[in-house]
């Protein structure tokens, strides 16, 4: 080979090799249909106004904690932007692997003018987080195999009488415990104080106790949709856009029990240790993609609730089957009459002893 | 032509008059060094991408330098203070963390402390959480007495066992993890099991190798008369069977699993079969799944194909003449088979099962999604505290706990069956 075509494969290797790495961000998320709806209303819109961008999607949020711990320990972080919910948020930020973020500075206003914090309007619970949509975890119901009364109470879980059949819940204390403890007559603002107490945990595994055998306990939550369209059980746990694709896209006769939902967070966070241009680019996306209108946008595609309060009004149909989303939201005032909010604060505390329990309770 | 010169009572010398046995000596010790050479760069990928990180990773089950790297000072005051007394520290201690907790706070390193002390006694998490944040206002010398201050923050602060908790875990490597994986705990008078709700280790450890157990026996009664198939069909018809063997290698784990999902349900292929033919009844339908019975089922079809394969090339090297002559002898069909043929196939069982029970302990996807609540793997926890709990420590504790029964097992299978005997072809 002469020292010409060497010279020349060498530069055109070059050059390849640096367009190849030029401005690829790397963006983690749920995938399946939420990060389908994430795709249409952020990352299309955003390439379409930077078309040097190139956003390549990874769907690992579900390892994102461990993946990212163990990124940082490696000294090699090869993502961007991390979807996460607000308790992995917390984990991250407590162990200094997301980076803090100043909504004020890095984020806009709403269009009327109301300050970030105002638009977010507490939701913003860890200096590394924000949060773009409110999800909730409710229960679904066979419209066929409840009866003529459909239960209108979360209670209805626990009573085996009216209610016959098997149940699904999540293979987890969260929400669980919650539950329990209300349907056992603890008051909303009670149930945190009266769980970090021995006697009130045995009081919610005793509730638990009493549906134990007819529960089908899963780890994924795709199990429930699968579960209540082949009749296995009569009601179960699961995200509430779960329930809506198998009721309005997949016409299954299921019906949304939206009493005692617990409401959660998921959103955004910026790992720590990026370099400064990606960095800038990292906020440059976290601005756009958590301003009003797209918030707003992402409701057309799923159903769940944009976090900041002046996207509410701008909600309008799902894209596809053209039907109004308004109704179809957790943070609906019908739907959420009577909701919780997950604890983030005691469950980051007690999250691992629970768990341990829990785990224990299930094994005897 | 040299001759070579025999002394009468010297050594044999070769024909460049040096002795025979040096050469040799340095011609064997080249050949070695040579095959060494060719091995070395393996070795040395294997050492780095595989052993280095597997020892660093298990190193984490007893490494705990967090406490005393974040907490130096207070660390060293607490050396003071008597952890069976039962009071509050002195205001020395609360001034030592103080200092600690400003400089921690601003390099963001106390909540990471306070999630590894919140795995042993929880709430601390918190603790820190509030203090965190005041600490990095405050100033050594003005703002002293620091114990009513951070009793002010939570009087938690207040509480001895979250001291001995601080206390007993202050030194740079521990044996917490371990003590932990095996349901005790470092109590007030030295090591103690836990509490009856949070045992669940040991249970599940049982439970693991009952099951896998199990799981190698099944696939040892399946396997063997499809590897004997295999073995003495004609060849067309044994390649397509073999094929058949092979086809689910190639589907995804989790189709597979899916799969009988749909058969083992409640309102499953099988149960609605059963239903149909009226040997069961509607309202007692089997329950097949999310049990250890579907953990069971699910797994020994898919640990299958790794016993038939190692049994089957070791019956392809079985001879048929010795059964030939064990009948022509007299022998009746089961003793030709029991005395002549079964112990020449017991090596391939032996590689079948060690591969088998290896796989079945370390396995986690389908008895997450099959096992229900009895059906778990200790690996499922190790899993949670990989991903969820971030409890490193906990689930190299538990890993190397594993590898060493595995080790432990191995070794006992090299007693009674030796590793030499496995033949493969």
């Amino acid at each position: 080979m002469s020292f010409k075509h060497l010279t020349l494969g060498i530069c055109i290797a070059a050059l390849s090799a640096s367009s190849a790495f030029a401005d690829d961000m790397t963006i983690v998320s749920w995938g399946g249909a939420y990060q389908k709806s994430q795709q249409k209303a952020y990352h299309e819109p955003y390439m379409k106004l930077n078309p040097e961008v190139n956003i390549i999607n990874s769907d690992s949020s579900a390892e994102a904690v461990a993946k990212l711990r163990a990124m940082t320990e490696a000294g090699n972080i090869t993502w961007d932007v991390v979807d996460a919910v607000a308790s992995d948020a917390i984990r991250m930020c407590d162990e200094g692997l997301a980076m803090i973020i100043d909504p004020e500075k890095d984020l806009n206003p709403a269009p009327d003018g109301t300050s970030v914090t105002k638009d977010f309007n507490d939701l913003i619970v860890s200096e590394c987080h924000i949060p773009n949509i409110v999800y909730s975890t409710t229960v679904g119901y066979r419209t066929d195999l409840v009866g003529d009364t459909p239960p209108t109470s979360i209670c209805a879980l626990f009573d085996l009488e009216a209610y016959p059949g098997k149940r699904a819940l999540e293979k987890r204390p969260i929400n669980n415990l919650e539950w329990a403890l209300y349907c056992d007559g603890v008051e909303k603002d009670e149930i945190y104080n009266v769980l970090e107490t021995e006697e009130g945990l045995a009081r919610a595994f005793a509730k638990l106790d009493t549906i134990k055998d007819q529960v089908i306990w899963y780890t994924a939550f795709a199990d429930t949709p699968q579960l209540l369209a082949s009749g296995e059980i009569v009601m179960g746990s699961t995200f509430n856009g779960r329930l809506f694709a198998l009721i309005e896209e997949q016409k299954q006769p299921v019906a949304m029990l939206w009493d005692a939902q617990v409401f959660d967070l998921d959103g955004w966070i910026i790992p720590v240790g990026l370099s400064d241009e990606r960095k800038e680019r990292a906020l440059d996306y976290l601005r756009f993609a958590t301003d009003t209108q797209r918030l707003a946008d992402q409701a057309k595609y799923i159903p769940y609730g944009p976090a900041r309060v002046s996207s509410a009004a701008l909600v309008g149909k799902h894209a596809e089957l053209g039907i109004d989303m308004a109704p179809h939201m957790p943070t609906n005032p019908v739907n959420a009459k009577n909701s919780f909010l997950f604890n983030f604060t005691w469950w980051a505390d007690y999250r691992d002893d629970m768990d341990a329990k829990f785990q224990t309770w299930l094994a005897n | 032509m040299s001759t070579n010169i025999i002394e009468k009572n010297g050594p044999v010398l070769g024909a460049d008059g040096k002795p025979l046995k040096k050469s040799l000596q340095r011609t064997l010790r080249r050949q070695k060094f040579r095959a060494v050479i060719l091995i070395v760069p393996l070795l040395l990928f294997i050492l780095i991408t595989f052993i280095i990180p597997i020892a660093d990773m298990l190193f984490r089950s007893v490494e705990n330098q967090i406490v005393s790297e974040t907490l130096p000072r207070t660390v060293v005051a607490l050396e003071g203070w008597d952890i069976d007394s039962g009071d509050t520290p002195e205001e020395n201690v609360f001034a030592a963390l103080a200092e600690d907790l400003k400089i921690a706070a601003a390099a963001r390193q106390h909540m990471k402390l306070a999630s590894r002390l919140n795995y042993e006694h929880s709430g601390i998490s918190s603790l820190f959480r509030k203090s965190g944040r005041k600490a990095k206002k405050w100033d050594a010398a003005a703002d002293a007495p620091f114990k009513e201050k951070f009793l002010k923050i939570d009087k938690n602060w207040g509480n001895p066992e979250v001291w001995r908790t601080i206390k007993t875990y202050s030194s740079p490597y521990t044996a917490g993890y371990f003590l932990n994986a095996v349901d005790l705990k470092l109590g007030a008078d030295g090591v103690a099991m836990r509490d009856e709700d949070q045992r669940i280790y040991l249970l599940l450890l049982k439970r693991t190798l009952f099951m896998s157990l199990t799981i190698t026996l099944g696939c040892i009664l399946l396997g063997y008369p499809v590897a004997w198939l295999l073995a003495n069909l004609p060849m067309r018809t044994s390649n397509i069977l073999l094929i058949l063997v092979l086809l689910p290698f190639w589907t995804s784990l989790l189709v597979r699993t899916s799969a009988w999902k749909v058969l083992l349900q409640q309102q499953g292929v099988i149960n609605d079969a059963l239903v149909w033919m009226r040997i069961v009844d509607d309202a007692n339908r089997l329950a097949l799944i999310n049990n250890q019975f579907g953990t069971i089922i699910a797994m020994t079809h898919i640990l299958l194909p790794f016993m038939i394969l190692p049994l089957y090339s070791v019956m392809k090297t079985i001879p048929p003449s010795y059964v030939r002559a064990a009948k022509s002898l007299g022998a009746t069909n089961w003793t030709a088979f029991w005395r002549v043929y079964f112990p020449q196939s017991i090596p391939g069982i032996g590689a079948g099962s060690i591969l088998v029970f290896i796989l079945s302990i370390g396995y986690y996807i389908t008895p997450e999604l099959v096992g229900g609540t009895d059906g778990v793997f200790i690996s499922n926890r190790i899993a949670y505290h990989i991903s969820t709990s971030l409890n490193w420590g906990l689930a190299a504790a538990l890993g190397a706990i594993l590898l060493i029964l595995v080790t432990a097992l191995y070794w006992i299978y090299d007693r009674i069956v030796g590793i030499d005997n496995v033949k493969l072809g």
